[in-house]
């Protein structure tokens, strides 16, 4: 187990660095430095006074020269500057971090009770109708993104119902303005961990070893609540875990579209302001967070399933 | 400012999609006649949520097919009198009713919503058959050898899937990156796999036969050499194939976003079937390993691809949607979904059904591939 560990651990190392040198060269081309260069000094630049000033602030040395740095830089807690918001980085991210956080929290604590519970008691009896009807809504779920089910919500619950707010303002949360955002994640979530769910408790209630507990004259909740459940639980949990990147994804059009000004939000306005030491925080941040939970989620997975511990 | 009736807006509706629906009527009878030597694709009769799947996908194919004798307008035709009208007004100069209402510049959403669908069912589909043929290429022998080629390329393919999506997407499709040659050289890769594919096929199964494999050989150089200046350089001698510079940003990000999958699922698919006796007996016939992976193996795991090309064909439906959404890549004038969406939604206060054409169809084409999948999932299951 522990040499499993060693392993993940190192291979997460090398697709961290792996992964932030291709952040920093993909914000870092030519293009965005030269625009970087225009808006920082003077709009009217020639195109020699550009590659002097590019010259003069070091974006000239070899990509990989640069990059040690930023690293060293980044490692030290020092993530360079805004040029938006002309503040250092780390002023800048972290707030917006714990405003999704708080976003995030509510989704999860939604989500994955009521994805698991759609998703057993669909897989308990397969092919009832009940389960149809789960597997239905489960589809639709799925087939809605966020930028659609968002627009549609608000058009219901905000203009024409008058429920909610359909703009959710960062630091100041309310019922009536944050379940929406809430609500939008959470739709498109729901449906996928509760399907990957159902199949695996589908599977499970298939094997064998229930059909003997049922033999055996075991009532049928309690074979579901004694035998199946441990089982069955093992997948969804790391399709929680893997759903991360996707959840990202989510808050980002989410925050766009209820203007909730979070991580996603500058992420995205960071990016279109040509923002770069911001941009590259908010690349590496969101691939730490994935990686970090992909580790937990493997580790977990070999910590639950014995046939894994054990061999 | 006259107007129609919901009524009415329903039977102009009804009355412009009539190639659809004789389409659709001629498809589904051919589908039920001949479904006992259909496959896969026969049983789906069997199954109501597939049937249904298939009816709303082959209505937006058929709408992408048919949208110039659909549509009421040109997409970019604008008009500063009919500015965000409401559904059922009509334009009083030409007497034609905007059914589903018009946008901020006055276009017709009822027809930009069929030619958005043009370039959605052009782009996802094709990205997805690219990514394919990536993933197969690549998945087959990393699943069939092993070894160290197959740790590299496994390592690669958790590299691109750790990667957030919209990251990737805000890092790859941007104008500054279109400045590169980024997307080239990353078009350039991609697009050499279906020629490698297709040499692999074409040794695999006549390698013996010389005087069948060179000429093949011969030809799938030159159609490739054709396609591949076409698609890559933008220079087709014969300049029938071009693309432009924005479609190839996205197409390469979406290839290169989804092929990690595919490849990870071939790969599993591959290491499964392997074990299986049939082809233990191919490799006691003295069959070469490329003969088994692509004659043996690949058509057993078809089962498990198609369910996933539908669900996938989805997926980058509503990347595309995410992409204009976020204004990235596409034209600003472009009728497509997610743009459309994105050029609507400030204005949901004062019209609320101005978002709705585009929102209801990418949804609805998305449900339909799901279904779709699904229905074939649990006809696949029971062969």
């Amino acid at each position: 187990m522990l040499i499993f560990i060693i392993k993940r651990l190192f291979v997460l190392f090398l697709t961290m660095l792996c992964l932030s040198f291709i952040v920093f060269s993909l914000v870092t081309i030519e293009p965005n430095l030269k625009k970087l260069a225009l808006n920082q000094a003077n709009m009217r630049m020639e195109e020699e006074a550009v590659q002097s000033w590019l010259e003069k602030n070091g974006y000239k040395r070899p990509i990989l020269v640069q990059y040690t740095e930023w690293l060293g830089n980044a490692l030290t807690g020092d993530f360079g500057y805004s040029t938006h918001f002309r503040k250092p980085v780390n002023e800048v991210v972290w707030p917006k971090l714990w405003h999704t956080g708080i976003l995030m929290f509510w989704v999860l604590i939604i989500t994955i009770p009521v994805s698991l519970l759609i998703g057993i008691i669909s897989g308990m009896r397969e092919g009832s109708k009940l389960d149809r009807t789960l597997s239905i809504f489960s589809i639709i779920t799925t087939s809605v993104p966020q930028y659609v089910s968002g627009i549609l919500f608000t058009i219901i619950f905000s203009s024409w119902l008058k429920l909610f707010k359909g703009v959710a303002k960062a630091g100041n949360i309310t019922f009536e303005n944050f379940t929406l955002p809430v609500l939008t994640i959470v739709l498109y979530d729901i449906g996928y961990i509760a399907r990957m769910t159902r199949a695996s408790m589908v599977e499970v209630m298939n094997a064998q070893y229930i059909r003997t507990a049922r033999l055996k004259g075991m009532s049928f909740i309690s074979v579901v609540f004694k035998h199946a459940l441990r089982n069955a639980l093992i997948a969804p949990f790391t399709v929680i875990m893997l759903q991360f990147p996707w959840l990202l994804t989510g808050v980002v059009i989410v925050e766009k579209l209820f203007n909730y000004k979070g991580f996603g939000f500058l992420l995205v306005s960071a990016a279109d302001q040509n923002d770069i030491d911001v941009t590259l925080a908010c690349g590496v941040v969101a691939v730490i967070l994935v990686l970090t939970t992909q580790l937990i989620s493997d580790i977990g997975y070999a910590f639950l399933n014995p046939r894994i511990r054990f061999s | 400012m006259e107007t129609i009736n919901t009524f009415q807006i329903w039977y102009v509706f009804f009355l412009q999609l009539t190639p659809v629906w004789i389409s659709l009527l001629i498809t589904f009878s051919a589908l039920f006649y001949w479904r006992k030597y259909l496959g896969v694709l026969g049983h789906l009769c069997n199954s109501r949520i597939g049937l249904v799947g298939l009816f709303i996908v082959l209505f937006w194919v058929f709408g992408a097919i048919f949208a110039d004798m659909i549509a009421l307008f040109e997409p970019f035709e604008q008009s500063g009198m009919y500015r965000r009208k409401p559904p059922g007004v009509i334009n009083s100069k030409v007497g034609i009713p905007y059914i589903f209402g018009t946008d901020t510049l006055g276009r017709d959403l009822f027809s930009r919503m069929f030619y958005g669908s043009q370039t959605v069912l052009l782009i996802a589909p094709a990205a997805c058959v690219v990514a394919y043929v990536v993933g197969i290429t690549l998945g087959l022998p990393s699943g069939y050898f092993g070894g160290r080629s197959d740790t590299i390329l496994s390592f690669l393919a958790n590299l691109v899937l750790a990667f957030p999506v919209i990251l990737l997407f805000y890092l790859l499709v941007a104008p500054g990156v279109r400045e590169t040659i980024l997307p080239n050289i990353m078009a350039g890769v991609f697009f050499l796999f279906p020629i490698i594919f297709a040499l692999m096929v074409v040794y695999s199964r006549y390698s013996e036969r010389i005087n069948v494999l060179a000429p093949s050989v011969i030809f799938i150089f030159l159609i490739g050499a054709w396609l591949y200046s076409g698609l890559v350089f933008n220079a087709d001698p014969l300049g029938l194939v071009t693309i432009d510079p924005n479609e190839l940003n996205i197409f390469a990000a979406v290839v290169f976003a989804s092929s990690p999958g595919v490849f990870r699922l071939v790969r599993g698919l591959t290491m499964d079937i392997k074990t299986r006796d049939y082809v233990a007996a191919a490799m006691t016939r003295g069959e070469g390993p490329f003969f088994i992976m692509i004659w043996e193996i690949l058509p057993n795991a078809r089962g498990p691809l198609i369910v996933d090309s539908c669900l996938r064909v989805g997926y980058v439906t509503i990347l595309l949607g995410t992409l204009g959404f976020f204004g990235l890549g596409m034209e600003p004038e472009s009728p497509d979904w997610g743009s459309m969406i994105n050029q609507t939604r400030s204005y949901i206060r004062l019209v609320p059904t101005i978002v709705l054409p585009a929102t209801l169809a990418l949804a609805s084409f998305v449900l339909g591939l799901n279904l779709l999948a699904d229905g074939l999932r649990e006809e696949s299951a029971k062969d």
